[in-house]
Parts: C-alpha cells; sequence; structure tokens
C-alpha cells in the first residue's frame, strides 16, 4: 500500500460533464467538497465502478481500473469500500451479518467471516449490537455498522458519501470526532464526498472543491479556509471574496471601489476578509488607518449570536454585528451608514 | 351532528346501484353456502371421487406454481432489471395469459405441445414423452395460464426495491447471482410470497385450458373445478361440496392477502 490513486474523471450525461483530477495518498483524507448537483457523487460512482468513466483513467499503482476503451474492472473486483449516503445496510441482516458479507462475498469461510465481522463491530464499538436488525439501530450506530462493512474486507481505497448526512445536529458532533479517529488508523486511500465545510475541514487533509463538474480550488482546509477562491468557496468558509487588481498596498476592485491592504502586492488579487471585521458607523469614523465607504443596508438576518448585514456600496459586502449595535443604530433595510475596514484585517493573495 | 352529515347525504343514484352491485356478488356465493348439504359433507369430502379430484388438484397446482417460482422469478428479474431491448413488448406478451380466454391458451398449447406440434413432435420422438391429456398436461395448463400473476408480482416488487442495495452489495465483492440470492430476493420476499399464493390459487380454479390441453380423465387429469362441472349433471350434491372446497380456498387466499388488498382504506 504506497502508491497513490491516480485518476483523471471525465464523464458526462446529458449537457453535464465532470472533468476532475484525483490523487489520494495512501494514510490521506481528501475531502470533494461541491455545492448539490457539482458532479461529486458521479466521482464516487466511477471510482467504486459503479458507472464506467467515458475518458480519462483511474489507476492504482500498477493496476488500471477504468480506462476506456482498454479496460475497466467491475465494482465486484475493486478493492474498494463504500459508506453510503443512507448507509444501506440490508434490512433482512443483523448488524453482525452486514459486515460479514463482504467477506463471505469475497470467499472468507462462514466461521473466519463472522469472527472478522465482530472484531470490526468491536472497534466501532457495537459488539452488543451484533445480532440487532439495522431498523433498530440509532443513526450513529447505523453509520458505525455501515463503516465497519466497508472497511473489514482491508479495501485500499475507502470511499464515504455524505456519512454524516442522515445525523440530527446533536450526533453529528461525536460522530464526526468518532469517524475521524477511525479514518486516522485507517492505512488506505480516503475520498469523503460531502457539501458540508465543517466535516471536510474536520476530517479531511487535503480539500478538493469542485462547481459544475471542474475543479475550482484545492489545497489543505487551513488555505483553503483563508484564501478561498470562489464565491461559493468563500460563502462556505465565512470570509467576504472581492477581486481586484493591486499597485503596492492599493487594490483596486474589480467592481469598483477601493481598498487598502497592509502587504503590498502588483497585479491581479483577491482580497478576504470576515465579515466580523467590518464594522458600521452614523458618520464617517476618522483615525487609525483603515477603509472607510458609504453604504446601504440592504437586509439583516439573525446568525446564532450575530446580525448578518447585506450591505450595498462600492464594494458590497457582508458585515456581522451583535443585536446591541443594531438596536443602537436602528439598522433597518435602508439605512445610510458608513463601513469600516482595518487594513490588517484583510487577506490579500494572487488570483492565480 | 355526526360528522358524515356535514358532506350531505350520499345521493340515491349512486346507493342503489352499489347495493345491488354488493348483492349480485355476494348473494350466490350465500347461495351456495345455504344449500350445501351440511350433514353429508363430512362423508362426501372424505369419499373416493371428491378425495382423488382434491389430491389432484393440490399436487397439479403446487407443481404448476414450483414451475412458475422457477421459471417466472428469473423473468420478473429480466423485465425488472435486465438490459434487454424491447422490455415493454416483453412485459405486454408475459401478460397476454392473464387476458387471454383459457381455452385459447389450451388450443395454443396443443396445437405446440400436441403429439404432432411444432415441439411435442420432438419431444415424442426424442423422448417418447407426450403431455397432451396426461397429468403432466394438467400441470403444464395450469403453469400456462398462472406463471403471469407471478411474474407481475414479483417484477412490482422488484422495480419498487431500491436498486442502490444492489449497488451496496457489489462494492462489497458479490456477484450478481450473489447479489440475487442474499440481497435482491429476501428484499422482495412479500411480493414472491404474494404472488405464490395467487399462482397457486389460479393454478387450483383452472378450468378451460386443462380440459381443453390435458382432458377429463378420472384419477388422472380430472382437477376440482372439472369434477364440479361434471358432477352438476350426475350428482349436484357432490358439486357444491366441491364448490365449497374451493370457495373456502379462495377465502383463505384472500385472507393472507389481506394486507396488501384487503384493510387499508
Amino acid at each position: 500500500m504506497t502508491e497513490a490513486l491516480e485518476a483523471l474523471v471525465r464523464t458526462g450525461r446529458g449537457g453535464f460533464d465532470v472533468d476532475v483530477p484525483l490523487t489520494v495518498a495512501p494514510g490521506e483524507v481528501v475531502a470533494l467538497l461541491g455545492p448539490n448537483g457539482a458532479g461529486k457523487s458521479t466521482v464516487l460512482r466511477t471510482l467504486a465502478g459503479l458507472l464506467p468513466l467515458q475518458d480519462g483513467y483511474i489507476r492504482l499503482g500498477a493496476s488500471t481500473w477504468d480506462e476506456p476503451p482498454k479496460a475497466f474492472i467491475v465494482a465486484e473486483q475493486r478493492p474498494v469500500g463504500v459508506v453510503f449516503q443512507d448507509y444501506l445496510l440490508f434490512a433482512h441482516m443483523s448488524a453482525l451479518e452486514n459486515v460479514a458479507f463482504g467477506p463471505r462475498a469475497r470467499g472468507v469461510p462462514r466461521a473466519k467471516a463472522r469472527e472478522q465481522a465482530l472484531e470490526w463491530l468491536t472497534t466501532v464499538g457495537l459488539a452488543e449490537h451484533a445480532q440487532s436488525r439495522p431498523r433498530t439501530l440509532s443513526g450513529g450506530q447505523a453509520q458505525r455498522v455501515a463503516l465497519a462493512r466497508a472497511l473489514v474486507t482491508q479495501p485500499e481505497l475507502l470511499l464515504l458519501d455524505e456519512p454524516l448526512a442522515a445525523l440530527d445536529a446533536s450526533t453529528r458532533l461525536r460522530v464526526r470526532t468518532e469517524l475521524g479517529r477511525h479514518l486516522r488508523a485507517y492505512p488506505g486511500r480516503t475520498l469523503l464526498v460531502t457539501h458540508d465545510p465543517l466535516d471536510a475541514m474536520v476530517l479531511a487533509d487535503r480539500l478538493v472543491i469542485i462547481e459544475a463538474g471542474r475543479v475550482v480550488q484545492a489545497g489543505v482546509p487551513t488555505e483553503v479556509a483563508r484564501r478561498p477562491r470562489t464565491d461559493y468557496v468563500a460563502q462556505l468558509v465565512g470570509l467576504n471574496l472581492l477581486r481586484g487588481n493591486s499597485s503596492e498596498t492599493s487594490v483596486s476592485l474589480v467592481d469598483g471601489g477601493e481598498l487598502i491592504t497592509a502587504m503590498p502586492f502588483s497585479g491581479p488579487v483577491h482580497v478576504a476578509f470576515p465579515p466580523s471585521a467590518v464594522s458600521l458607523h452614523v458618520e464617517r469614523p476618522t483615525g487609525s488607518p483603515r477603509n472607510t465607504w458609504p453604504v446601504v443596508v440592504g437586509g439583516l438576518e439573525q446568525h446564532a449570536h450575530v446580525v448578518r448585514v447585506e450591505l450595498v456600496g462600492t464594494p458590497s459586502v457582508l458585515a456581522d454585528i451583535t443585536p446591541a449595535v443594531v438596536a443602537e443604530l436602528r439598522l433597518e433595510a435602508g439605512t445610510r451608514l458608513w463601513a469600516a475596514l482595518k487594513a490588517t484585517e484583510i487577506q490579500a493573495y494572487p488570483a492565480d | 351532528m355526526r360528522r358524515g352529515r356535514v358532506r350531505g347525504r350520499m345521493p340515491l343514484v349512486l346507493v342503489l346501484p352499489a347495493v345491488l352491485g354488493l348483492a349480485f356478488l355476494v348473494v350466490p356465493l350465500l347461495g351456495l353456502l345455504l344449500r350445501a348439504p351440511w350433514a353429508t359433507l363430512p362423508e362426501r369430502l372424505f369419499s373416493a371421487e371428491v378425495g382423488q379430484a382434491l389430491r389432484l388438484s393440490v399436487v397439479c397446482a403446487s407443481l404448476a406454481t414450483v414451475i412458475c417460482l422457477v421459471l417466472g422469478i428469473p423473468l420478473a428479474w429480466v423485465l425488472a432489471r435486465g438490459d434487454v431491448p424491447g422490455r415493454g413488448v416483453l412485459r405486454a406478451l408475459v401478460t397476454v395469459p392473464l387476458v387471454l380466454p383459457p381455452v385459447v391458451g389450451g388450443v395454443a398449447l396443443l396445437l405446440v405441445l400436441g403429439r404432432r406440434g411444432v415441439v411435442g413432435q420432438w419431444l415424442d420422438s426424442w423422448f417418447g414423452v407426450s403431455l397432451p391429456f396426461t397429468t403432466a398436461g394438467v400441470v403444464v395448463a395450469e403453469a400456462f395460464v398462472a406463471m403471469p400473476f407471478l411474474v407481475i408480482s414479483v417484477e412490482g416488487a422488484l422495480r419498487a426495491a431500491d436498486p442502490r442495495f444492489e449497488e451496496a452489495a457489489a462494492t462489497l465483492g458479490a456477484s450478481r447471482w450473489l447479489t440475487f440470492r442474499r440481497v435482491t430476493l429476501p428484499s422482495v420476499a412479500p411480493g414472491v410470497v404474494a404472488g405464490t399464493v395467487l399462482c397457486w390459487a389460479r393454478a387450483l380454479g383452472e378450468f378451460g385450458a386443462t380440459i381443453t390441453f390435458a382432458g377429463n380423465f378420472p384419477g388422472e387429469t380430472t382437477t376440482m373445478p372439472l369434477a364440479v362441472y361434471l358432477a352438476l349433471e350426475s350428482d349436484p350434491d357432490a358439486a357444491i361440496v366441491l364448490s365449497v372446497v374451493l370457495l373456502a380456498v379462495s377465502v383463505t387466499v384472500l385472507a393472507s392477502l389481506r394486507d396488501r388488498w384487503v384493510g387499508g382504506s
């Protein structure tokens, strides 16, 4: 288990096509992150062998899993484990039989298969539920059975399709932590498909973000979180993202307006800053080096403990302020204000 | 005020035909029960002729059902899951025996499997087997008529079953055959059971195709429905007893399927 999975997934259907290069090294967890309909599940299905490629390749070391028109290895012969979104546990079998199914299908004798299955159920902490039917298990327990079922055959590649999406918020946190522990112990390659940035950030070593069938950004989670490259990614990580041209510390923005940054640059740049860095004032603020510009309130939205304010101006941005400030400034749609943003709060980075 | 009154009375123009229709369906069956010679029923039930017809019917219907299961479940799977061209046409062909008058089915079987039939002549010259007017012929006729019931029931269940479970089995290393046996078939078991019961009941009541293809030889091809028809001339009380037995079987079948068809609203 030393080679990386190398894939160039090219397939399409009815005017929608996917073209995604992927590499997953042994022991690495790669998250494929994207909005609904971006093609995440399509990529997962091609890797599992449930959907053939139209072009490109999928290779693991010396063995080629799919390379039209030369090679195609069917799903049941690929060393792959899959945890499906709603787990797809076989309802007429006990948890133990579900986990033992893979080894049995691969020719392991019955007693040995059950022994392996029980070992894995013990690993995921469900030994006492071995004889339970899937419908009597909680969501979190079912997910762990599905994980055990996928891992018991010691696959080279583990595919997780939205593994936490079916869980309620309270169990999610605990199951996520536990899943992370199992993934770190797994020596193979893991591809995690999700639309939840938090799952991706916590569980993955590297993110690959796709929109409309194309990779729009890839990198380690901290990098992606700090320097989003598309509006979708910026929204995922909760940052304001603006594009512009930099000359020294001044960025003239593509959609109008100008911002002063702390770090000098030249050429096309992205600038990103958290909505909490934007402050609002009735009068134009003076003093420390900061950007100030006039804005009009477009809308207000309550987010947990802050209020997210949509500000229309040059540039238009989002600001997070406390409900106390909302009351003090008597904010409502149409209120005219001044926005202020410290230069040191702004991340500027080359656009390509 | 009762809740039923809120929407006004049910119009007579609907209620009257509805009551008449119900009576039309139920009264003949009640008549059968009223006229049954209850006093002598046990004795007649265990008489030689009735016992013979009953045994032959049950054996033939069960064998026909086994044939339907062995051939019908794979056929249903192909119709539901296979990548065969013209599936719609195939499905229509499978259901033809449902609407075909059974006597026409019997004639068709005679033409194909008769001693000089397209297939029958080879069966005769190669194996010395001749199906018409034998007990085996009864089984063939019943299977021909009853198989669509099983195929339709199982295919419906297969189409309603989530194919992603089969994909999950494939990713676990299961071949399509193993997947079929261990995952697909158990998940459609209720549909298979319902289809089997229907199929068996239909085979048990088969008349037209049986009398045309297998004839009417007591102890060999005279099943219950044939015996009822014959006895009506010579011994009406025997016909009633046989009818009551068949009615009891029908009611039992219906009761066993009640979760599917009866009940609910």
